[in-house]
């Protein structure tokens, strides 16, 4: 390997980059693009579900208990109700998500320490949202049966924890944003990897539909040096993008680096050299730069979104879909940003993720060089 | 390497390129068949043929980018499969299609492959300078390359190809579809090159550019039908060539070809070529056909044949084009 | 066929095309008679592809008028479309289609009326002799084949008017005459073709020919005409052993503009032949030089071509692409 060599080309392929507004964009405006656009949309919260309630009850409790829905961000008390042909039409028709309805012994057992039911009806053809208004009314219902023990125990005199009413709010239940900041380290792995792997997968293949190829086949210039000399310029922009990303995130979605900075630096350089030689083998393969950029979107877009736990935890998948994940990068990445991100762990937690990304990564460009001949065939 | 010993002479010899039963097929179709030639060091040969024919397979092989199915080649004694790496610091090659980069400037191209060549820092200013004033690209060393003329591009292929000073010059077609003025200048240069004792293997579909070569390849369907000198090649044209002009050069033609056989009768704009084994009959009957049918003939004199005429009556005589 | 009154089958009045600020066509005046081969020649980028596109009617001029089979280019481009055969470079034939599957194709296109469509079919067969392979598919054909199948569907519609973009590239030579022969058939029929072409040895086989530089039509005339009149300079031509060196003896002399290999000879460039052919002769005797015999020859079309080029270039700005 010489070093000209190598400097040569990633000059001139930092030139091609520079001069191509539409490399340029998809290089560095997309990312951002889905950056946003993702960190807007992809929050796992449900704001504001609308709400009915029946309250048999109407009680100062009743109304009180009602009163903390209707007070939360999360509810919208939609309309009051005293039958279930309404609450049906209701939902049918989607006024509604969520309907509550309370018994009319409700006030008369809370007041006499007993356990009082209320029961909640939800719209289970959204099943993912109901799964989180359902959360959301038992944290309020919590909280609330919460208030009443302790003020029971105050008027009473007793011990006021009686058994099962020991309740405390879940930690994703708060005023934060918080499935962002779950979700913004997984985003930036997802597309480092799709972006990466798409402006790399580009490059060989140009050179060979361009006719450029010929050319410097005819030259010294061997393999090696070649693709060294074409990776430079992504690792340039694969860092910028991370750059960019940290910024991102810190000043527009408020969400804060907890770990080290530079561990998340290394991990990142650690993972570049896998997503960009995997682009760098599609593109030494097919030759093709459609064919390329289709086969570098799907190996790289799908399996980083469905199978990375990015967004699908990897728990709730069938077993052997399970299996699979163990071999997709994006799935170790992902854990990698979420560790550094949010839990502040440190490289000898990451050290498997990063021990296989590193394999992985080897692999991937040793793969790329073989493949690589200096022949027409 | 079984071969070496048998076919080593190459080198010996100083031939700068030599092959021995070269072929290539492609899936059922053999693009290049049997070639054996050889071309001595600082000749300028010219490997002639139309579109299909094998000229560009037989340039990629020799110049070390793709691998023959069967035979073997040598350049500067060099094996071209199993030396091909170290071929490559010797040879400039040239593709038929523009081999360089469109979004990169005259200069940022020349340096790219003065530093894939590894030309060191010093004197490599001058050369660059040299070869752009050799091409006339100094007035546009800052254009784009994509953004100059046909002509201009294949000079600046020319110039990138020679910026190591390479023994051996494969030039793939390097005048098609450029205009007349533009192939003046590169035949120029590229006499210029001979002189300094460079090997150029060229490859064109101009027969009027063969013309130009010391020794000329005729290649047909992957076959090589005849290879030497132009002079000696035109003696492989059976028969002379009278060059006829009438006041209806078209209804002269068609006469003609009642009277010959069609293959022999040819019309060039104004002029109508008749070819003929014995010129003085020749003579004698189409004067005679022209009087008979009241055209006014202008001209008649044997004229010398060119290589197209011979490659027309090499083709001929294997069977036609088809 | 369509007549026109004029009898002309293309008449152009300066016309013009203007991309921004770069004039690709500048004040074309042209009239091409019925029955007419018109060579069409030019370096690239000078202008050629675009005036031909304005006249097959698919991109509107910015500047002027013109015919073609007697329909406004500007206004009738439907029509012209209906009466124009157009054959490009690339033939714009299905390789995967076997020759008969391309004909009916074309003829499909064209909207050829079933009654005629036999006919034409067979015609076209025959034409471009490809009666044994007419279930061959086209991918397998030789050029030469490949071309004459090409015109063939480009005139299955029997256009007074078949445009010819270098339609001869990299076909051998014996196609080649094949091919002219059949566009002298055409023309002989009263067919007009308009053809562009780079071998300027093809250029003589033309009626008339134009050429056009930097947009504008510099030159017009037979090939004849062309040849005797519009060079200023005279051509001397010469044969001797190593004419690389000799070019550069040669090309000191006073009087002479340049020389240029020329098949096996040297064609030298010079204002006077009288003058020039003894200067030539004494000074490559003094190098050594024998049996030079220098004369003085009817200038090839590329000789003419090369000067005109030059002659615009020197009245100019030197910016020019062929400065040299």
């Amino acid at each position: 390997m010489k070093y000209q060599r190598i400097k040569a080309v990633a000059k001139k392929e930092f030139l091609h980059v520079i001069r191509d507004p539409r490399s340029l964009m998809m290089g560095l405006a997309i990312p951002m693009l889905l950056l946003f656009l993702f960190g807007y949309a992809l929050t796992l919260d449900v704001d504001r579900v609308p709400l009915m309630v029946w309250d048999q009850s109407n009680t100062p409790a009743s109304r009180d208990f009602v009163s903390r829905f209707a007070g939360s961000r999360y509810f919208s008390l939609q309309e009051t109700t005293d039958n279930y042909r309404e609450i049906e039409r209701a939902i049918d028709r989607r006024d509604t998500l969520i309907a509550l309805i309370i018994p009319a012994d409700f006030a008369r057992r809370i007041e006499t320490g007993h356990r009082a039911e209320v029961q909640a009806i939800l719209d289970g053809s959204d099943s993912n949202t109901a799964t989180i208004a359902l959360g959301y009314a038992d944290a309020v219902t919590r909280g609330y049966s919460q208030e009443v023990v302790l003020e029971h125990a105050r008027r009473t005199g007793t011990d006021a924890t009686i058994g099962q009413l020991d309740v405390r709010p879940r930690i994703w239940f708060n005023s934060d944003m918080i499935s962002r900041n779950y979700i913004f380290p997984g985003l930036i792995a997802v597309i480092m990897m799709v972006i990466t792997a798409l402006l790399t997968s580009l490059t060989v293949a140009r050179e060979w539909e361009t006719g450029t190829m010929e050319q410097l086949i005819s030259t010294p210039l061997t393999g090696p040096e070649l693709i060294t000399g074409k990776l430079v310029p992504y690792f340039t922009i694969g860092i910028i993008d991370l750059i960019l990303s940290v910024l991102v995130g810190e000043f527009f979605f408020d969400i804060p680096l907890r770990g080290s900075l530079w561990l998340l630096f290394g991990m990142s350089l650690v993972f570049l050299v896998g997503a960009l030689s995997l682009g760098m083998l599609i593109s030494i393969v097919t030759k093709n730069q459609r064919m390329a950029s289709q086969l570098a979107i799907v190996s790289t877009m799908l399996p980083a979104f469905l199978l990375s736990g990015f967004i699908f935890p990897i728990e709730n998948m069938p077993l052997p879909i399970q299996g699979i994940t163990h071999i997709i990068t994006a799935r170790y990445f992902v854990t990698i940003l979420r560790g550094i991100y949010l839990k502040e762990v440190g490289i000898d937690v990451l050290a498997p993720e990063a021990g296989f990304l590193a394999v992985f990564g080897g692999v991937v460009i040793t793969l790329a060089i073989r493949k690589f001949r200096k022949k027409i065939v | 390497m079984p071969f070496t010993s048998r076919f080593l002479p190459s080198a010996l010899t100083m031939d700068a390129i030599r092959t021995h039963n070269l072929t290539r097929r492609f899936d059922g179709l053999t693009a290049v068949d049997r070639l054996t030639i050889s071309v001595a060091q600082g000749e300028l040969f010219g490997l002639v043929g139309s579109d299909g024919a094998g000229k560009t397979t037989t340039m990629r092989m020799l110049a070390g980018i793709m691998d023959p199915t069967d035979g073997e080649a040598w350049v500067l004694g060099r094996h071209s499969v199993r030396d091909s790496e170290a071929i490559k610091d010797d040879i400039g090659y040239m593709s038929q299609r523009f081999g360089l980069y469109p979004d990169l400037t005259v200069m940022e191209n020349m340096h790219f492959y003065a530093d894939i060549y590894g030309l060191p820092r010093r004197g490599r200013a001058e050369k660059i300078d040299r070869l752009l004033t050799f091409s006339n690209l100094t007035p546009f060393k800052n254009r784009l390359a994509g953004n100059l003329s046909g002509g201009m591009k294949q000079k600046l292929g020319l110039a990138c190809a020679l910026v190591h000073t390479p023994k051996v010059l494969f030039l793939d077609e390097p005048t098609n579809g450029v205009d007349p003025v533009s192939r003046r200048d590169f035949w120029r240069i590229l006499y210029q090159l001979l002189k300094e004792g460079v090997t150029i293997f060229v490859t064109t579909a101009y027969l009027d550019e063969a013309d130009r070569c010391n020794r000329v390849g005729l290649i047909h369907k992957g076959k090589l039908l005849a290879c030497d000198t132009p002079v000696n090649l035109k003696q492989l044209m059976r028969g002379a060539i009278l060059e006829i002009r009438t006041s209806d050069p078209r209804r002269t033609a068609r006469l003609l070809r009642n009277r010959f056989s069609d293959a022999t009768v040819g019309l060039f704009g104004d002029r109508v070529h008749l070819v003929t084994g014995d010129p003085g009959t020749g003579e004698t009957a189409a004067v005679s056909l022209m009087s008979a049918e009241g055209i006014e003939l202008l001209g008649i004199r044997q004229i010398e044949p060119s290589l197209e005429d011979v490659f027309v009556s090499v083709l001929s005589r294997q069977g036609g084009a088809q | 066929m369509n007549g026109t009154e004029t009898g002309y089958a293309v008449t152009l009045t300066d016309l013009s095309k203007r991309f921004g600020d770069f004039v690709a066509v500048d004040r074309l005046n042209l009239q091409v008679g019925r029955g007419e081969i018109f060579g069409f020649l030019g370096p690239n980028g000078a202008g050629k592809s675009t005036t031909i596109r304005m006249l097959c009617g698919i991109l509107p001029p910015s500047g002027g008028s013109g015919t073609v089979a007697g329909f406004d280019i500007g206004k009738d481009a439907e029509e012209i479309k209906k009466n124009i055969g157009y054959m490009s470079q690339k033939f714009s034939l299905y390789e995967d289609l076997t020759v008969e599957e391309n004909i009916d194709f074309y003829s499909g296109i064209y909207r050829i009326p079933a009654i005629k469509k036999r006919e034409r079919k067979e015609w076209v067969i025959e034409m471009a002799g490809l009666r044994e392979h007419r279930s061959s598919r086209t991918a397998i054909l030789s050029g030469g084949w490949k071309q004459r199948l090409a015109l063939g569907c480009a005139i299955l519609h029997e256009p007074p008017i078949i445009f010819l973009d270098e339609p001869t590239s990299g076909v051998d030579p014996i196609s080649r005459r094949n091919f002219w022969d059949l566009i002298y058939h055409l023309a002989g029929q009263g067919v007009t073709v308009f053809v562009t072409t780079h071998y300027m040895d093809e250029a003589e086989y033309c009626d008339r020919l134009g050429l056009i530089y930097r947009g504008e039509l510099i030159a017009l005339g037979t090939p004849e005409e062309l040849k005797t009149h519009q060079m200023t300079e005279e051509i001397v031509e010469l044969f001797c052993d190593h004419p690389q060196d000799a070019m550069g003896l040669i090309e000191e002399l006073p009087g002479v503009r340049h020389a240029a290999l020329f098949g096996r000879g040297l064609h030298v460039v010079v204002e006077r032949a009288a003058a020039a052919v003894p200067a030539i002769e004494r000074k490559l005797a003094d190098a050594g030089y024998t049996a030079v015999q220098p004369e003085r020859i009817i200038p090839s079309l590329e000789d003419v071509f090369v000067s005109l080029i030059e002659a615009r270039d020197r009245q100019e700005a030197p910016q020019g692409e062929f400065s040299r």
